[in-house]
């Protein structure tokens, strides 16, 4: 299969301090790619970069086979993007919103007043066709946001960030597009903090911090490696939850905020225990992605 | 890096300047009414009233005096401000150039668009200003019809050099500077209200460096009737401030946007 975006050695650094260092990353054609990190892990900088948006310190980029900035405009005309920030075009009606930015690609007027209906379709707008921006819910303009990005019928759509701050409502339904978009054929390349999200979508992944890519492969896989299968969450009194776990067996404990974490490759012991100790309320479940980033990420609060 | 980017015209530009022209074809009523009824105050009020006492000046009606050079100062205010405040809201607070930049469009070509439109806007306010003036009987001559051309010119001079402060602006206040210092002593100066010559000889040669001077010498003629003189050289003035303009602010906005 063959790579849409290609990024080998990417170096940015912001006033001297370097917020990428040395990224590597492929994504192959028709795949659900998702990059995951803390914030400021260098997330939306790198998605920047590979649309020619933003210059570069070292490093090559290619997308779609060609050369970053150099080909910027030929990249973008064939890309749709979700920016983390709402930023539609208040003086505008939703409709206006997709003609105005369709005419941004050069799409001549029959392709696009028949695109822009069907997008409004897409994603359930058609109603609000002619509303002003600044009567939409937060979930509406982010779902126009997300029309607006497929104006041009895009091979490749990147999303910063595409659910953040939404309702599960419009979380799902985004999902299921993000699905139907894939089906298709297209390639999807997201950036996201939510790792329910990542393992529901992504094909792939890495996960980055500080400007590192610190692990890739399926979210399946990076479980399977870094996590054991089970684990066993408790909330309540630290010192009360330290004692009932870590003296069960020989898993792994962990404290993050008021709860403590035990991951191990056989619960049964455990659950048996806690079961007859009042005072601690617990949950038995199998091992995600969130496991993983936090156990590469580490648990300290970041900006 | 290079310092040159020149735009492409033909597409990219262009939906820039339908962006701008939809919008304000949205609030084109209120906008009409003030470009004909701003004229109307100044032209009756000052041209009428000062043009009582005064009479004639440089061998024209003080009314057809005062009308050409208010064409030319309110050509630069409008491209002026509109390069300044609203270019700087949709930079800035309002994210379009965000937004536009995800697009094949690059920052080469905003500038363009946004430079084209102001031009756009000074031909709409400066062709209402000379409707009043003829209605007033102050616009002596055909080629009068030519001055929403110059107005085009003085609309891309203008516009350039107004983007040069977007560009480095922080904030709204910043344009106060600009307005304090630049376009109000050039207003005053600049032969709108008196004949230039009638400066001390040292300020006569700087205001001959600013491009309003210039602008007001195209135009006066062509109203009043009068042969111009230098038309090449007024001409490359207004051009070559809006070009360096366009230049610098493409590379100061570049700096600010693509980071």
């Amino acid at each position: 299969m063959s790579s849409v975006v290609q990024i080998e050695g990417l170096v940015k650094r912001y006033d001297g301090r370097e917020v990428v260092r040395g990224i590597d990353l492929s994504v192959p054609a028709g795949c659900c790619f998702g990059v995951l990190g803390p914030n400021g892990a260098g997330k939306t900088t790198t998605l920047r970069v590979l649309l020619g948006q933003s210059p570069v310190n070292g490093g090559e980029i290619r997308v779609f086979g060609l050369p970053i900035p150099q080909s910027g405009r030929a990249v973008r005309a064939r890309t749709g993007v979700v920016p983390q920030a709402d930023n539609l075009d208040p003086d505008f009606t939703v409709a206006e919103n997709l003609r105005v930015y369709g005419r941004y690609f050069g799409i001549p007027f029959a392709t696009l007043e028949t695109r822009l209906r069907e997008l409004l379709e897409f994603v359930g707008l058609t109603e609000r066709a002619d509303a002003r921006i600044a009567t939409l819910s937060g979930g509406m303009k982010r779902r126009l946001i997300f029309a607006r990005a497929l104006i041009n019928d895009p091979e490749l759509v990147v999303l910063d960030e595409p659910t953040t701050g939404l309702d599960p409502q419009v979380r799902h339904m985004i999902w299921g597009r993000l699905r139907d978009l894939r089906q298709s054929g297209k390639t999807l390349l997201l950036t996201t903090h939510y790792m329910e999200e990542a393992e529901r979508l992504c094909d792939e992944l890495v996960i980055l911090d500080q400007g590192r890519i610190l692990e890739q492969g399926t979210p399946a896989a990076l479980i399977k490696k870094h996590a054991e299968p089970e684990v066993i969450e408790v909330r309540g009194e630290e010192r009360l939850a330290r004692q009932a776990l870590v003296s069960s067996g020989d898993g792994r404990f962990e404290a993050i905020g008021d709860t403590c974490y035990y991951y191990t490759r056989d619960a049964r012991a455990v659950v048996k225990r806690l079961e007859g100790m009042s005072g601690l309320a617990f949950l038995h479940r199998p091992a995600n992605l969130e496991d993983v980033f936090l156990k590469l990420t580490g648990r300290e609060l970041r900006d | 890096m290079a310092i040159l980017y020149l735009p492409r015209f033909q597409g990219a530009a262009l939906a820039v300047w339908r962006r701008n022209t939809l919008v304000w074809r949205k609030l084109a009523g209120p906008s009409i009414f003030i470009n004909f009824g701003e004229p109307f105050l100044y032209l009756l009020g000052l041209g009428y009233g000062l043009g009582l006492f005064i009479g004639e000046m440089m061998n024209m009606p003080y009314l057809t005096f005062l009308a050409s050079g208010i064409l030319a100062s309110s050509s630069m205010n409008t491209a002026s401000f509109e390069a300044m405040f609203s270019v700087f809201t949709r930079m800035i607070p309002q994210k379009t150039y965000e937004a536009i930049l995800t697009t094949p469009l690059e920052v080469q070509d905003i500038l363009a668009g946004e430079m084209l439109w102001c031009a756009t806007k000074c031909i709409i306010s400066g062709s209402a200003i000379l409707i009043v003036a003829a209605l007033l009987g102050a616009v002596h001559d055909w080629h009068a019809l030519w001055v929403p051309l110059v107005l085009f010119l003085v609309g891309l001079c203008f516009s350039g050099m107004g983007l040069v402060m977007t560009a480095l602006a922080p904030g709204y206040d910043f344009f106060n500077y600009y307005v304090t210092l630049v376009l109000t002593p050039m207003f005053i100066l600049s032969g709108v209200f008196y004949p230039v010559t009638s400066l001390p000889v040292a300020l006569q040669s700087l205001v001959q460096l600013l491009p309003l001077s210039h602008a007001v010498d195209l135009i006066r003629p062509l109203v009043a009737g009068l042969p111009l003189s230098n038309v090449a050289g007024h001409i490359a003035v207004l051009a070559g401030y809006g070009l360096a303009g366009y230049l610098i602010a493409v590379h100061l906005t570049r700096r600010r946007l693509l980071v």
